[in-house]
């Protein structure tokens, strides 16, 4: 698989991304900055985590009008397979390919540690290397993860299996109920309508590697490149 | 000329920053204050204008950059 991994002014997580892809699943990696106007030529495209233009206005807000944007979107609407992984989230977020949006955190404190998934479907390109409702450990660093969306919004997420994954725990003296970051029905990754386009608040790339942090986010990377390899047309996703 | 913009959270939007000071105040004795919601004041010098012009000018950019419509509401003031 050949994968474009956009860097913006800010981001820090685009070297787990090149490493994890690169050294741990042997893609051909092709790094862009944000000035790029062209991904180039790739299968997938992933905009990774940290604080583009320093969160500056809010954040993913500045991003939005970097000139690599435009083709992005581009991609996007044909049907190539995009992940936005924390701040990749919110930027996906801001410029529309993902409904919805990331306020501050519930506790107003911002969270780094492992957090506990569900994966809520595990029949879209990026989760078929899991099973349905397996839990993951996987971590979190973030400020702004907090999702919320208007109520019909929530609702097509939910009825269509466009929630992807969900933050089930740990339980913790001051996060009783499991949901770290009072996400909207704990909320942790969303699809697009399409299919093609994955944005989640947790670092899969941080989870791949057995030396650090385990391997429970390896899956994700594996399931776009098995979609890749076997060229198998998106999942398909009740209206 | 100058306008400021002012960028809020949306009624119902979880403000947690504003919920805390509004914590600190009532540990503080601060009994009269019923809630706190953080906003943004933004300030906007431009090439002088029309008034309308530049209102409209500024929804658009206030309604594409400034402020995220899922989550936030703005106002517009010229000086």
């Amino acid at each position: 698989m050949k994968v474009t991994i956009v860097t913006f002014p800010g981001s820090n997580c685009d070297r787990d991304c090149i490493y994890v892809m690169r050294d741990i699943l042997s893609c051909d990696v092709n790094n862009v900055f944000h000035k790029e106007s062209t991904l180039g030529s790739c299968d997938a495209v992933i905009v990774p985590g940290g604080f583009s233009y320093g969160d500056y206005l809010r954040a993913g807000a500045l991003a939005k009008y970097s000139p690599i944007m435009g083709d992005i979107k581009r991609f996007a609407e044909q049907g190539g397979l995009v992940i936005g992984i924390c701040n990749g989230f919110q930027i996906l977020c801001e410029v529309g390919l993902l409904p919805g949006a990331l306020v501050r955190n519930r506790s107003v404190r911002f969270i780094s540690r492992n957090v506990q998934l569900r994966v809520e479907n595990n029949d879209t390109v990026f989760t078929t290397a899991y099973e349905e409702g397996q839990q993951l450990w996987i971590p979190m660093a973030h400020a702004e993860g907090n999702y919320v969306a208007g109520e019909k919004t929530i609702h097509e997420l939910e009825e269509s299996g466009r929630v992807i994954f969900r933050y089930t725990g740990p339980e913790r003296e001051d996060v009783l109920d499991g949901n770290p970051n009072g996400s909207i029905n704990a909320i942790a990754g969303i699809m697009n309508e399409q299919g093609n386009v994955l944005g989640m608040m947790p670092h899969p790339e941080r989870a791949s590697d057995i030396r650090v942090g385990g391997t429970d986010g390896l899956g994700v990377f594996q399931s776009m490149i098995v979609s890749i390899q076997q060229n198998s047309p998106l999942a398909t996703i009740s209206a | 000329m100058k306008a400021k913009v002012f960028v809020t959270y949306r009624d119902g939007v979880l403000d947690p920053q504003g919920q805390t000071i509004f914590e600190v105040l009532k540990q503080h004795g601060h009994d009269s204050v019923r809630n706190i919601r953080v906003g943004k004041m933004i300030e906007v010098e431009l090439d002088d204008m029309d008034a309308d012009q530049a209102k409209t000018m500024l929804n658009d950019i206030s309604d594409k950059m400034f402020a995220n419509p899922i989550t936030e509401t703005f106002r517009v003031e010229l000086a």
